[in-house]
Order: structure tokens, then sequence, then C-alpha cells
């Protein structure tokens, strides 16, 4: 798998929630682009210099371009969600290991997503083949991605305020509507994972969560981005992983989180 | 044209190295740059058994610059030996391996085991990290100490000894002078700048370690002035680093007076940076008619 830094175009962005933007890039580093895998998008200001991981939503039919959706959350993606169609756009990718999506071939699965978490579950789902029940959590009313997932599966919504579907977190969706599966694939806020690693656990059933961390590099060499692991990694020979290229999708048993 | 620079007997085919720590041991940078186009690759600091490092958050962005406290995390010299020298071997760049300790003991194992590889070239001793709490910048910022730890070490190794200077210091020529007096064979400056950020949204610390070391662009004047001063202080060369972007950046820090130049945090905004580096200094040799870099090396001064 290469990896590249190119110059992607911009082909479209909207607002579909507040502060959480949609954007379609050209680039080549679609080609070879899995669910669960990452790009770094790198801001032009240059008093912002370190490239903002971001998550890839989407893979165009031809594999000519990438969907990411992402929310303003620093400078950064400030400056991003500023683009227009036909802008540049400098990205690094395409990053880290994606899902396992071999793993769920012919079982019933849970895609979870939590907030800005939710975006890989896009992806993730179209190329996914199992019986997939897709749980997704919201803050709000202001739901984003829900009409693209319910192409791929069942799609349960909890919602923080309860004004949409369950009052509460995706686990309550779950046990609302009483739900089971034998495999779990997540992205979300760090209470939804270790949720989820606990639910995992209980149920005897393997769930791959995916990871994120402030990282400088992106490419596992500076080791900022790491998280502790039950066995001695691999790589650190110490009981830390790196997020960026170990991960960012981890087995939940596997690291202490 | 020759763009060759020679530090304590070893000579590199071009100034342009990749500052410890940020450019692992090569291995993942390799997919972007051609390792045989560096001076040399100098390595993440390592010790004698592995290091966890310390807890995440490890890195955070600030104003043209980053802060990190990693903590020197590594494997260890025996995997380091076993995994990481065989890796680099295989290229046609010089290897300096860095060397961290929580004591001096610690180093000298090191620094014996790196003796038996006749593929290192020189050993950079990290007594300069702002990030541990044991060891390295304990014995880097009082002059006395690094005197100490650098004749100590001087002792066992058998590659020649660059000692990487804190800029967290009242006077780094002090230090500096110290080290030369020691038996220090080359410097290298500056490690990063003691540096703090508060999130002021969680009302925490950025950095899981409170304080971290400060690189980037934003760092670059303090650094070129305390290679220019140090270079007015000691007869040892010196290897510049303190955020270097681009050509121009490293041909400053040669006309300061470094005999070669090191790329850190700039690997992460740009993977491509040393090599572009290795060829814009080669354009402005070119331009203004330099036959050789070591011509360039402290070409300013009073």
């Amino acid at each position: 798998m290469m990896k590249e830094k190119v110059t992607a175009v911009v082909i479209s962005q909207v607002e579909i929630a507040p502060s959480i933007f949609d954007m379609w890039i050209e680039t080549s580093l679609a080609k070879e682009a899995k669910p669960g895998q990452f790009i770094c998008v790198y801001p032009k200001n240059q008093s912002t210099l370190l490239p903002r991981p971001i998550s890839i939503c989407e893979v165009s039919e031809k594999k000519d371009a990438l969907r990411i959706v992402y929310r303003i959350a620093g400078q950064g993606t400030a400056e991003f969600s500023k683009y227009k169609q036909g802008d540049s756009v400098v990205v690094l990718g395409t990053l880290g290991n994606g899902f396992p999506v071999e793993e769920a071939k012919g079982k019933k699965v849970f895609l979870m997503g939590g907030g800005i978490g939710i975006p890989p579950m896009l992806q993730l789902s179209k190329e996914i083949d199992a019986d997939t029940q897709i749980i997704v959590g919201y803050r709000d009313n202001k739901l984003f991605l829900k009409e693209d997932l319910e192409k791929y599966g069942k799609v349960y919504i909890a919602t923080e305020d309860g004004s949409v579907g369950t009052k509460g977190n995706v686990m309550d969706a779950i046990a609302a509507n009483a739900l089971s599966a034998d495999a779990i694939f997540a992205c979300g806020p760090m209470p939804m994972l270790r949720a989820i690693k606990r639910f995992a656990a209980e149920h005897k059933i393997p769930a791959y969560i995916s990871l994120e961390e402030h990282m400088a590099c992106g490419v596992g060499a500076c080791l900022g981005c790491v998280v502790k692991t039950k066995e001695v990694d691999h790589h650190s020979h110490v009981h830390n992983a790196r997020i960026c290229t170990d991960g960012p999708v981890f087995e939940a048993e596997e690291v202490e989180i | 044209m020759n763009m060759q620079t020679t530090i304590a007997g070893v000579t590199f085919q071009n100034p342009v190295m990749t500052a410890s720590g940020t450019f692992g041991s090569g291995m993942e940078y390799s997919e972007f740059v051609d390792l045989n186009q560096l001076g040399a690759v100098v390595t993440k600091g390592v010790a004698n058994v592995p290091w966890p490092g310390n807890p995440t958050p490890r890195v955070a962005e600030v104003y043209g610059g980053m802060l990190n406290a990693i903590g020197l995390q590594n494997p260890g010299i025996d995997v380091f030996m076993e995994r990481d020298i065989p890796f680099l071997k295989q290229y046609n760049t010089k290897i300096i391996v860095n060397v961290c300790g929580k004591s001096v003991q610690d180093y000298v194992d090191v620094v014996e085991k790196l003796g038996e590889e006749p593929a290192v070239s020189m050993l950079e001793i990290n007594v300069s990290c702002p990030n541990v709490k044991e060891g390295a910048i304990a014995f880097g910022q009082k002059a006395d100490a690094l005197y100490n730890i650098t004749s100590e070490l001087k002792k066992h190794a058998k590659q020649p000894l660059i000692m990487k200077l804190s800029p967290n210091v009242t006077d780094i020529t002090e230090m500096a002078k110290a080290a030369e007096a020691a038996g220090a064979d080359a410097l290298s400056l500056i490690n990063t700048i003691t540096g703090m950020k508060i999130d002021i949204h969680k009302r925490k610390f950025a950095i899981a370690n409170k304080t971290g070391g400060m690189s980037g662009p934003a760092i670059k004047p303090i650094a070129v002035r305390m290679v220019y001063q140090t270079a007015q202080a000691v007869k040892i060369p010196i290897i510049g680093m303190g955020g270097i972007a681009n050509a121009e950046d490293a041909i400053e820090f040669i006309l300061a007076g470094a005999s070669a130049v090191s790329v850190g945090a700039m690997n992460f905004v740009n993977p491509y940076a040393t090599v572009e580096i290795v060829k814009g200094i080669e354009d402005y040799m070119k331009q203004y008619n330099v036959e050789s870099l070591t011509d360039l090396i402290g070409a300013v001064h009073d």
C-alpha cells in the first residue's frame, strides 16, 4: 500500500449539520482506500502546520474520489470548511489499517457510530457482506448521513435529547430495540467505545473499534498517538501501539481504553 | 561542486540530516524519500531497556510549530540493533544513533553496545530532552554535569560523540564549552524549547505531561542565534537544527556556523522536506557559484 502526499481538487462541499461539513475530493488516493482508513489534510495557513487526520466516509464508484465528513474543531478544519469546488486541497493518504471487513462475512453485525464517528460507517456499510444493523448516536435532531446509511442496512437512531429515536446513546438504542450481533464495528467518542468494549466482553463477541488521538506525523514516526495495549506491542516492544499505523482500528480487547 | 561536509573525521555526502525523534529509524519515511539521498539518518533516542514514554496527549499544535512530550518511548538497544540498524545499513547514508538514559551507567551500556556496530558512524548523546523526569536534561542544564557525563562517555565510546544541547539554559555557550573541554567531538543544537499550552475550552493542559518541547518554524530565529553564538565560542563542529522548513532555512544555519543541519518537525508537515532541502542547497550553490559547501560554513560573522 503506497502512502503519498498529493494535491487533490474539491468536487463539492456542503454543510450537512451545524459545523459538520461534507466534502468530496478528486484524488488518486481513492484507488486503494479502505473503510476505516483515514487521510491527513494539510491546512494552507502556515501557522497551523500539522496535518489533520480525517476518516474516509465514502469512496466513489469509480475509485477516483473520496468523501470526508468532518466537524469544525479548530483553525485547520475551519479553513477546510471554506474550500469551494475547484479549490486544491493537500492530503496524505491513505493511512491506517481500516476495518477487517472479512471478519463480518455472513455474520450479524452492529455498525456503530457516535457523532463525528459516524462517517466511516458509510463506506464500511457499503463493503461489508453481513446482516448489518447500523446504530448511530447524535446530540439532537440535526441528523447527518442518515439517508446514506439507510441504503445499506437497517438504521437505529439514538439522540441525547430524545428528539429522534431512542433517548440516550447507542447502547440505549441496542437495549431499547433488543438488538443482538456476532461482531461489532464502531467509531465514536471514548465513553461510547469503552461501553462497547464492555458489551463485547459480556457477550463474548469481537468488537473492532476505531480510535483517535492527537497526531503529528500520521505515518508512525513520531510516536505521538499511542494507545495502551494489553500485550507488548510487536513494534514498540512496550505496551503501546501507534494509532496511526497499527490502528486506528483495534480489536477492543487488545487495547486499554 | 562539492556538497560534502566532514564532522569529527566522518564525511557526509551532504549536510542534510534528520532530527532525532522525528524520523524514527527511517523506516516510515522511506516510503516517501530515498534515504540514499540524505547526509545521515539520526535515529530516535534509544536507551538500554525499552521505555514506555509518557501518557497521551503527547503532541499539540501551537502557532507556527508544535509541542511534544513523547517521553523517549523506545524499544531498547537490543531490539534496535537487531531491527533498526540492519534496516538502515541497506542505504548509502550515514547512521547517527541518538542515545538516552536515566543514569550515566544507562548511557554507558548503550554506548558500549553501539561500539560493536561499525555501521554506526557517530553517537548523538541526548542530554537535553525536556520531557522525561530522570536523566536526559538533568545532564544538560549544568555545565559540570555535562562535563562529567561527556568525559565518562568518551572513555567508553568507539565512535565520535555529538552532545545534543538544550536551549533551556541561561547561556548555551557555557554548556558548549563544557562539552568541548570534556572531549566532545561535535555538538548538535538546539533541542526543543520547553513550552506549555492550555486548552481553554476543556480548561486542561493540552499535553498530559503539562509541558512539552516546542519545535517548528516559530523557534528558528532562536536556534540560528544559538548556533551562531556557539560557533563563536567553540572549535568543534556544530549540527544546527530548530524549525528548518526549507533550503533557505538550512543555509541560514550553515552561514551561522553549522557544519550540517537536521530537519525535525517539518518532516511531519512535508514528508519530502529532507530531499527537497538537499536539492535546494545544491541550487543555491549553483546560483552563487559556491564550489564547496564548506565555504558557506560560518561565512557570516563579525
